[in-house]
C-alpha cells in the first residue's frame, strides 16, 4: 500500500488529540509544555503533508517558520517554568490560580 | 463731577469692609473695640456726609440755572457696547433725582449718626456700617442713573443691601427667614420690571431716559405704537414698583423686614428704598400719563393697599409692626397720587413721609433701646416721663403723619386728597379719607399706649429705662424739626394767597421740568373747593384723634370692650386678614408639594434608571465572573471545545 496524504493527516490528528488531551488533563507543567510541543508538531506535519501533496512550497516555509517560533517559545516557557518553580517549589498547574475572578 | 456723590459711600463701604469687618485691623488696635467702632463709624458717617454736602452743592448749582436747563449729565464710560444696544454708565442730576439724593444722603446721614449710638454694643458694628454704606451707594445709583439698566442695577443693589440688613442678626433663624422672604418677594416684582425694560428697548430702541422719553413725547412716533404696548410697559414697570414699594399683593415682605435693626427699618424700609417704586413711576410719567387704564389700576391697587394696611395697623401690638403697616399704607397714598397723574403730590408725600416716618422709626428704636429690646406696646405705657425727648419727638411725628394742620404731613396728604378729588377719582378719594381717619387712630393709639397712661412695664425692665445718648436724640430732634417744617416747601398756592404770597408751591415749581407730561385734567368736580377739601381731611384726622383719645386715654376699658363686641373683625385685623396664611396656602404649600414631588421623581425615576443600569451590569458581571476560575486546564478545555465547535460549524455550513 502506498502512503498517501490521508495517513499523514490521520497521524497528525492523532498527535494533535494526544497533545490536547495531555494539555487538558496533566498537572505537571513540564508535561503540559511537552504536550504543547506535540500539538505544534502535529500542525507542522500537516503543513508538510499538504505542501508535498499540492506541490506548493509555502507549506514548507510555514513549517520552518513554526519550528523557529516553537524553539523560542520553548526557551521562554522553560525559563518561566524555572522561575515558577523557584517561587512556588512546585510545578502543579492547579496552584497557579491568581487570575481567579 | 457728580460721580463723587455715589463714590463716597462706596469708598466708605470698601474701607470698612476690608479693614474692619474682615478683622484686619483688630490686631492693630489690640482688640480695643471702642476705638474700632469709633473709627469705622466715623468713616461710614463721614462718607455719607460728604455725599450729602456734594448733593447740596449740585442742588444749589441747579437752582442757579434756568428752570428748563436744570439738568447735569455726566457720562463716565460706555458700559455695554453691543451693536445697536449701547448702555453708558451715565449719571443725571436733574430736579427729580436731586430731590431723591438730598433725601437719601441727609436722612441717611442722620440715621448713620443714630446708628452709632444704637448699634454701639453690637459685635457686627463694622459689618453693619459696611452694609449701610453699600445701601446708600446703590440707592444713589438707582436715582442718579440716566438709563433703565443702571436704575435696575441700583434696584437690585438696594434689594441686596436690604436682604443683608434684614437678616443682619442671622443667628436668629426667624430673622434670616425674614430676609429671605423679602428677597424672594422682591424677585417677583423685579421680574416685571426687567420685562418692562426689555419692552421699552424693543419699542423705543434705546434705554436712555432722554431718548426714550423724547420718542414717547413725539406724537408722530407714538402714532406707530399701539396703546396696548404702552399699557403693557406701564403695567410691567408697576409690577416692579409693587414689589419694591410693598403694594398689594406683594406688601407681605415689609412687615417681616422689621426683623432688621431699627435704624435700617427707618432708612431702608420707610424713608428711601421702599419709595424707589414711586420714584421710578414718577420718572416714567410720560408712559403713565398716556395710559388711563394703567392709571386706574394703579390708583385702585394703591387705595386698596392704603386702607388694608391701615386696618391691620389698628390692632398690631408690636411697635415696629404698626409703623411697618403704616408705611405700607402711606406708600399707598404716594401711589394713589402718582396713579392719578399728580406726580408732584406723590413725590411731595415721599419727602415728608421720609421725614416723619424716619423720625417715628428712630423714635421706636429709642423706645426699644430704653426698654431693653421689648417691642410689645402692651408692656409699655407711661414712658413719657422717663424718656421725654423721645416722647415729644415721637408725638410730633405722630401728629405729622396724622395730618394735623401746619405740620408736614398735612400739606402733602391734603394735596394728594385734593388731586384725587379734582381728577375725578371720587371713590378712591373716599377710601383715602377713611384711611386718614384710620391713620390718625392707629398712630395716636400707638403713641398713647406707649408713652401715656399707666405704666405696664415689668419691674426688672423698669429699673433700666433711660433716655438714649445724644447720638440718638439729636437725629430725632433734627427730624422732628423737619417733620414740622418740611411741608412748607410745598404750600398750595391757594393757602399762600391768604398771607399775601404768590407761587408758594416751591416744590411743584422746582420739579416741573422733570414731569415731562402731566395728565392734568379737571374732572369738573366743583362741589368742594380747595378749602372745603382741606377742612374735610383735617376733620377726618380730628375724628381719628378723638376716637383714639377716648379709647386709649380717657376710657381704656372701652377699647377692650369694643374689641370683644366686634371680635371677628378684630381677630381678622389682628391676624393681618390672614393674608400670609392665604399666600402660604395658595403659593407656598403647592410649591413645596411640587418640589417634593420633583425631588421624589428625581430620586425614584431618574436616579432609579441610573442605578438600575448599574445594577444590571453588576449582576451580569457577577454571573459571568464564575466562569473565570483561574484554573488553566479548564481554560484549555473550553478553548478546545470552542475551537472544535467553530470548526464543526465552518465545515458543516
Amino acid at each position: 500500500m502506498s502512503i498517501g496524504i490521508e495517513h499523514y493527516l490521520i497521524l497528525s490528528a492523532i498527535l494533535f488529540v494526544v497533545g490536547a488531551y495531555g494539555v487538558i488533563v496533566r498537572k505537571n507543567l513540564i508535561i503540559v509544555l511537552m504536550c504543547l510541543e506535540l500539538m505544534l508538531n502535529s500542525a507542522n506535519l500537516a503543513f508538510v503533508a499538504f505542501s508535498n501533496a499540492l506541490g506548493d512550497m509555502t507549506g514548507h516555509v510555514f513549517m520552518i517558520m513554526s519550528i523557529t517560533v516553537a524553539a523560542a517559545e520553548v526557551a521562554v516557557g522553560l525559563a518561566l517554568l524555572v522561575s515558577i518553580y523557584s517561587h512556588r517549589e512546585s510545578l502543579d498547574i492547579d496552584i497557579l490560580k491568581l487570575l481567579k475572578g | 463731577m457728580i460721580v463723587w456723590i455715589i463714590l463716597f459711600p462706596l469708598i466708605g463701604a470698601v474701607i470698612n469692609g476690608l479693614l474692619f469687618a474682615s478683622g484686619l485691623w483688630k490686631k492693630k488696635l489690640n482688640g480695643d473695640e471702642h476705638a474700632e467702632h469709633s473709627i469705622s463709624g466715623l468713616i461710614a458717617s463721614g462718607a455719607v456726609l460728604l455725599s450729602a454736602i456734594l448733593s447740596t452743592y449740585y442742588f444749589v448749582q441747579l437752582l442757579s440755572l434756568e428752570p428748563s436747563q436744570r439738568q447735569i449729565i455726566q457720562e463716565l464710560f460706555v458700559w455695554i457696547p453691543s451693536g445697536e444696544f449701547t448702555v453708558s454708565f451715565e449719571l443725571m442730576f436733574d430736579t427729580l433725582s436731586s430731590v431723591m439724593s438730598l433725601v437719601i444722603t441727609w436722612i441717611g446721614f442722620l440715621i448713620h449718626i443714630y446708628s452709632l449710638g444704637y448699634m454701639h454694643h453690637d459685635k457686627g458694628f463694622a459689618k453693619y456700617f459696611t452694609y449701610l454704606n453699600i445701601f446708600v451707594f446703590f440707592m444713589l445709583i438707582l436715582v442718579l442713573g440716566n438709563n433703565f439698566p443702571l436704575m435696575f442695577v441700583g434696584w437690585e443693589g438696594v434689594g441686596l443691601a436690604s436682604f443683608l440688613l434684614i437678616g443682619f442678626w442671622y443667628q436668629d433663624t426667624e430673622k434670616a427667614y425674614a430676609g429671605r422672604k423679602a428677597f424672594v418677594v422682591n424677585r417677583i416684582g423685579d421680574f416685571g420690571f426687567i420685562l418692562g425694560i426689555f419692552l421699552i428697548f424693543f419699542i423705543f430702541g434705546s434705554v436712555n431716559y432722554q431718548e426714550v422719553f423724547g420718542k414717547a413725547l413725539d406724537p408722530g412716533f407714538m402714532g406707530t405704537v399701539s396703546g396696548v404696548t404702552i399699557t403693557a410697559i406701564g403695567l410691567l414697570l408697576f409690577v416692579g414698583a409693587v414689589g419694591k414699594s410693598a403694594q398689594f399683593p406683594l406688601y407681605v415682605w415689609l412687615p417681616d423686614a422689621m426683623a432688621g435693626p431699627t435704624p435700617v427699618s427707618a432708612l431702608i424700609h420707610a424713608a428711601t428704598m421702599v419709595t424707589a417704586g414711586a420714584y421710578m413711576m414718577a420718572r416714567c410719567n410720560v408712559f403713565y400719563s398716556q395710559s388711563p387704564t394703567v392709571q386706574m389700576i394703579v390708583v385702585s391697587i394703591a387705595a386698596f393697599t392704603a386702607i388694608l394696611a391701615a386696618s391691620i395697623a389698628l390692632t398690631q401690638n408690636d411697635i415696629k409692626k404698626v409703623l411697618a403697616y403704616s408705611t405700607v399704607s402711606q406708600l399707598g397714598y404716594m401711589f394713589m397720587a402718582i396713579g392719578a397723574g399728580a406726580y408732584v403730590a406723590g413725590l411731595f408725600h415721599l419727602v415728608t413721609h421720609a421725614f416723619f416716618k424716619a423720625l417715628l422709626f428712630l423714635g421706636s428704636g429709642s423706645v426699644i433701646h430704653a426698654m431693653s429690646d421689648e417691642q410689645d406696646i402692651r408692656k409699655m405705657g407711661g414712658l413719657r416721663k422717663k424718656i421725654p425727648i423721645t416722647a415729644i419727638t415721637f408725638l410730633i411725628g405722630t401728629l405729622a403723619i396724622a395730618g394735623v394742620p401746619f405740620l408736614s404731613g398735612f400739606f402733602s396728604k391734603d394735596e394728594i386728597l385734593a388731586s384725587l378729588y379734582h381728577r375725578g377719582y371720587t371713590i378712591h378719594w373716599i377710601i383715602a379719607l377713611i384711611t386718614v381717619v384710620l391713620t390718625a387712630l392707629y398712630m395716636l393709639r400707638l403713641y398713647l399706649l406707649t408713652f401715656e397712661g399707666k405704666s405696664r412695664v415689668s419691674d426688672t425692665i423698669k429699673r433700666h429705662i433711660h433716655e438714649s445718648p445724644y447720638s440718638m436724640t439729636i437725629p430725632l430732634m433734627v427730624l422732628a424739626v423737619l417733620s414740622i417744617l418740611g411741608g412748607y416747601i410745598g404750600i398750595p398756592d391757594f393757602m399762600g394767597k391768604v398771607v399775601g404770597l404768590s407761587d408758594t408751591n416751591l416744590f411743584e415749581h422746582y420739579l416741573a421740568p422733570a414731569i415731562l407730561l402731566d395728565s392734568a385734567k379737571d374732572a369738573g368736580h366743583h362741589l368742594f373747593g380747595h378749602w372745603d377739601l382741606a377742612a374735610i381731611s383735617v376733620g377726618g384726622a380730628a375724628l381719628g384723634i378723638i376716637i383714639a383719645f377716648y379709647l386709649y386715654y380717657i376710657k381704656p376699658s372701652a377699647a377692650d370692650k369694643l374689641a370683644k363686641d366686634i371680635e371677628p373683625v378684630y381677630e381678622g385685623s389682628l391676624n393681618k386678614w390672614y393674608v400670609d396664611e392665604l399666600y402660604d396656602y395658595i403659593f407656598v404649600q403647592p410649591f413645596s408639594y411640587l418640589c417634593n414631588a420633583a425631588a421624589s421623581f428625581d430620586q425614584k425615576v431618574i436616579d432609579g434608571a441610573v442605578n438600575g443600569v448599574a445594577s444590571v451590569i453588576k449582576d451580569t458581571a457577577l454571573t459571568l465572573q464564575t466562569a473565570q476560575t483561574g484554573v488553566i486546564r479548564s481554560y484549555a478545555t473550553l478553548m478546545a471545545i470552542g475551537a472544535a465547535v467553530i470548526l464543526t460549524i465552518i465545515v458543516l455550513w
